[in-house]
């Protein structure tokens, strides 16, 4: 008996190759050894891994030779006896051998073919492939498209709905959205101003409708009560216009772009911008007022107004109101413009300078006075200049708190008590003092006693009562005199009051000129005190202390010393002559556009908070403070 | 660049680092850049055109430097300015442009808008990017739609710069890798040279008993190519195979008697072989991709870009 075997082998164009063997006798090894009949190059295989036995003509016996399995049929197994003529599968390692009976001779047959390659690597890996890192990171692809899909879902996606569920909640003041986070929120470029702050959730409060930017009427909602820039509703605003002109070059480019993207001209948001960080709102840019008032003349010829641009460069003279009449009634008052010799007549003589002095009487009378005046060497400004509760402004200087501390007008003595003549009562001071005289007498001289000491003689007494008998009969004529001395040169009326003769009997034909003050100079612009605290009074007021003429305008102007460009430039720092502490100053500083009572908007922010909007600003860089 | 004629006699040859797929054999010897510097007509994109593009970048750089400083924004810059939206509608323009690099790269032409030129350009305007991108946020940044867009942009054109910084060191390293002392030899060739050597392991392993048989049929079931990808780009592979199979094979055979033509030793030779053999080729994998990761994070990124700039520009003016 024989075995026949058929060893198949692939060639690399995939055609087999059949090397048949026959095998003569009854038994034949299977393994890895050459020498055995079935010879399986294959590492999986044990040298001699199984012995075939041939038990009649149709039915064969393997059996494994050292207990190493192998399959028959899918089955592992040590030992098996198969029928040639149902044929079967056998598996040793990586060889699958079809086993079955030779129609001609009946020798089994074994068909042996290698399933797997001799190694990984000669199963053909893809060379295109292989040497990427395919399959090893996610694929540029797929990545690209899911981080694409997640972005728009995330950030385009789910704002557009945020809006869509909430835009009816527009143009209603109390209307707000719920608390939590709004998909929409992811577009907001910068917080919002403090004052502002209430809608930071609620986008659709100024954005109502989309692709369309935010109109007035969103902002109206709530500010209902804003003051127009002109008066004159339509034709106002016609003149606003008009004020404007037409932009030329890049500005006609830009409006015709913002036109074309649907921004109209003149929103509020022009000036009012928004999302420019948390803090308070930024005032509103010089640009915005100088690009109507910057020349505004050649496009208004019948304004009053003077052109105006830049503060530290062409801002025009400042023009103080001042006093030109001051009667008890409608006082006269002029819009004057500054000069450094400008004059105001209120009514009063005062010396500034002389009452300012550290050397003269004045200054010796307050150091006599050290309870009144503490370590004071003179007089001090606050001493008789108080601040308003504001701080803004000043006080009216009243005489009986400032100047009756020594312009006393004491003139009799009664026991401890003082009486004095009434301040601001003509009539009333003539009639205390004819009453005074009229009520009393002359001292009644001390040689007229009967007790007293005399020379000898009647002679002498005779003169003394005589002397005091006319002394008492005339007495009282003696008011006239006083009355006359008060009013003029020397007298303590004179001394500060304008005196007139166009008064009645009851002032003995004397009038006094009436006193007006002035509280507020500069009434188109705004200026506080209370945000110049770090500075004397006369670093501004520098004539104070030279001035001997009531009449002099101490009010600073524009320029020169003391004026308002020793400090403050322009918005961008552009000044005409040089500038120690510079303070950038914008329109907004002084002026308000919407022209209502109040302060402007950049003054009624706390310094502190101006200074960290400032900082913010300048990236970071402080402003110099306000002094 | 001056450019030398070809002389065939003294040794001129095509290196790898000119050459895709090389396949020649012969070994440079001595100082072999000296002479590819001066043989060949090899211009890198960094320096096209007398570098022409970096220039182009560099100007740009500075007339947006300029322009930022001079033209006065208030309160202060932002993307919403006029000034603004210019850099805006640049910088989206630039990256459209950019992103066609990925079209362009798939049809090569010659000269002046070569592949070359335009990649040159790509790498020059897009760093030019970071300078146009950030001034046009007027560095206002926050957790928003707009910074993403920033941000992503950023990581692109750091992922692209990674990109510039691998193209320009590793060839050199990688055409070194690939000579031994039989010459050059390519992707295709190694793999031929692995599987050859593991049917001769097969072969040579054929004598030995079923343990060591076991071993090293082990080794031959290794697919060269596997291992992660932080196993690929830190070119780390503990628990080789080929290496576990040398080992455990010369533990065997210190307890077996030395014979004339032991198998084991033949066995031993192919596996050191192998070794080498499997060391160059994952060399080779660390060096591919590291020169190859970086655009898996590139241009997915890329994309989400435009998906985040197209989600910048809708919300610009949806809420405008």
């Amino acid at each position: 008996m024989s075995f026949l075997v058929r060893q198949i082998a692939l060639k690399a164009s995939g055609d087999e190759i059949v090397r048949a063997k026959r095998v003569d006798g009854d038994e034949m090894k299977i393994g890895r050894d050459s020498s055995c009949g079935l010879h399986l190059a294959d590492l999986g295989v044990d040298p001699e891994h199984a012995l075939v036995t041939q038990l009649d003509e149709t039915h064969i016996e393997i059996e494994s030779l050292n207990g190493q399995p192998f399959d028959v049929d899918g089955q592992q197994v040590q030992r098996k006896e198969l029928d040639v003529t149902l044929g079967s599968e056998l598996k040793f390692g990586s060889h699958r051998i079809k086993l079955g009976q030779d129609a001609r001779s009946r020798f089994p047959t074994f068909t042996v073919r290698r399933e797997t390659p001799v190694s990984h690597s000669n199963s053909d890996p893809d060379t295109n492939e292989a040497y990427t890192l395919k399959g090893l990171v996610p694929g540029k692809r797929m990545s690209a498209w899911a981080f694409a899909a997640m972005v728009l879902l995330a950030f385009l996606a789910w704002p557009i709905w945020s809006y869509a569920s909430y835009s009816d909640l527009a143009l209603k003041k109390d209307a707000i959205r719920p608390a939590g986070f709004h998909g929409d929120k992811t577009w907001e470029s910068g917080k919002l101003s403090l004052a502002h702050k209430g809608l930071e959730n609620d986008c659709q409060s100024c954005h109502v409708k989309p692709f369309v930017a935010v109109r007035d009427d969103a902002c109206q909602t709530c500010h209902t009560k804003v003051h127009d820039h002109i008066k004159g509703g339509e034709a106002g605003r016609a003149r606003l216009a008009q004020a404007r002109g037409t932009p030329t070059g890049f500005a006609s480019f830009q409006r015709a772009v913002a036109t074309t993207f649907n921004k109209p001209a003149g929103r509020c948001v022009e000036c009012h911008t928004e999302h420019e960080g948390a803090g308070a709102m930024a005032a509103t840019q010089q640009k915005f007022c100088t690009d109507c008032h910057d020349g505004l003349k050649s496009r208004l010829p019948d304004t009053k107004i003077p052109d105006a641009g830049d503060f530290g460069t062409s801002h025009p003279q400042l023009m103080p109101t001042v006093l030109v009449d001051p009667r008890p009634v409608n006082p006269v008052m002029k819009r004057i413009a500054w000069t450094p010799d400008a004059k105001e007549f209120n009514g009063l003589k005062f010396t500034h300078a002389q009452h300012l002095s550290t050397v003269n009487g004045v200054a010796q009378m307050v150091r006599r006075r050290p309870q009144e005046f503490p370590d004071q060497t003179g007089l001090d400004c606050e001493n008789c200049h108080q601040a308003d509760a504001s701080g803004v402004w000043f006080k009216p200087v009243v005489m009986e708190e400032a100047c009756q501390t020594c312009h006393s007008l004491t003139f009799d003595k009664i026991g401890g008590t003082f009486r004095t003549l009434r301040h601001g009562e003509p009539e009333m001071v003539v009639a205390d003092l004819r009453g005074f005289f009229a009520a009393g007498g002359p001292p009644r001289p001390i040689n007229l006693e009967s007790m007293s000491r005399r020379v000898p003689g009647d002679r002498a007494l005779a003169e003394t009562a005589s002397d005091y008998a006319r002394a008492v009969r005339f007495y009282p004529t003696e008011a006239g005199q006083a009355v006359n001395m008060l009013f003029n040169k020397g007298g303590a009326c004179f001394d500060c009051h304008v005196i007139t003769r166009t008064g009645g009997a009851a002032t003995a034909g004397y009038g006094i000129q009436n006193v007006a003050q002035t509280q507020r100079y500069y009434n188109k612009g705004w200026f506080t005190h209370a945000k110049h605290t770090q500075e004397a009074c006369v670093d501004c007021h520098v004539k104070a202390e030279t001035s001997n003429d009531a009449m002099d305008l101490l009010i600073p102007g524009l320029d020169g010393k003391g004026g308002c460009r020793t400090c403050h430039v322009g918005e961008g720092g552009a000044h005409l002559a040089s500038v120690k502490q510079p303070v950038e100053s914008s329109c907004a500083m002084c002026h308000d556009y919407h022209m209502d009572e109040k302060a402007p908007w950049m003054t009624r922010q706390p310094v502190s908070r101006r200074a960290s909007f400032d900082r913010k600003r300048n990236g970071g860089a402080s402003q110099p403070s306000l002094k | 660049m001056a450019t030398l004629p070809h002389n065939p006699d003294q040794g001129d040859f095509e290196t790898a680092a000119t050459t895709k797929n090389s396949t020649s054999t012969v070994k440079p010897n001595k100082a072999p850049r000296v002479r590819r510097d001066k043989v060949t007509s090899h211009e890198s994109f960094l320096t096209y055109g007398n570098g022409r593009w970096w220039k182009t970048a560099i100007v740009i750089c500075v007339i947006c430097f300029a322009t930022y400083f001079l033209i006065d924004v208030q309160p202060r810059h932002n993307g919403g300015s006029w000034y603004g939206y210019t850099l805006g509608t640049i910088g989206f323009g630039l990256i459209l442009w950019l992103t066609m690099l990925g079209v362009r790269k798939r049809a090569m032409t010659p000269g002046r808008w070569s592949l070359k030129a335009w990649t040159s350009a790509h790498v020059y305007l897009g760093l030019s990017l970071i300078v146009i991108a950030t001034l046009h946020t007027g560095f206002q940044l926050g957790w928003n739609v707009h910074t993403l867009a920033w941000s992503l942009m950023m990581i692109v054109i750091l992922s692209g710069l990674f990109g510039i910084y691998v193209y320009a060191t590793l060839p050199k390293a990688l055409s070194q890798n690939r000579y031994d002392e039989d010459g050059a030899i390519t992707e295709k060739v190694m793999i031929e040279q692995m599987k050859q050597l593991d049917r001769q392991l097969h072969d040579a392993a054929q004598p030995l008993d079923p343990e060591a048989a076991a071993i090293v049929e082990k080794c031959l079931g290794e697919d060269a190519f596997a291992g992660s990808f932080w196993k690929r780009v830190r070119n780390s592979y503990p628990g080789d195979l080929t290496r576990i199979a040398m080992t455990e094979l010369r533990k065997l055979r210190n307890f077996r008697p030395r014979t004339d033509d032991d198998p084991f030793e033949r066995v031993e030779t192919l596996l050191t072989k192998k070794e080498a053999l499997l060391a160059k080729l994952r060399r080779h994998l660390q060096l591919k991709s590291w020169l190859q990761a970086w655009l898996y994070i590139h241009v997915p990124a890329t994309f989400a870009l435009i998906a985040a700039l197209t989600a910048h520009v809708i919300s610009v003016f949806f809420y405008w």
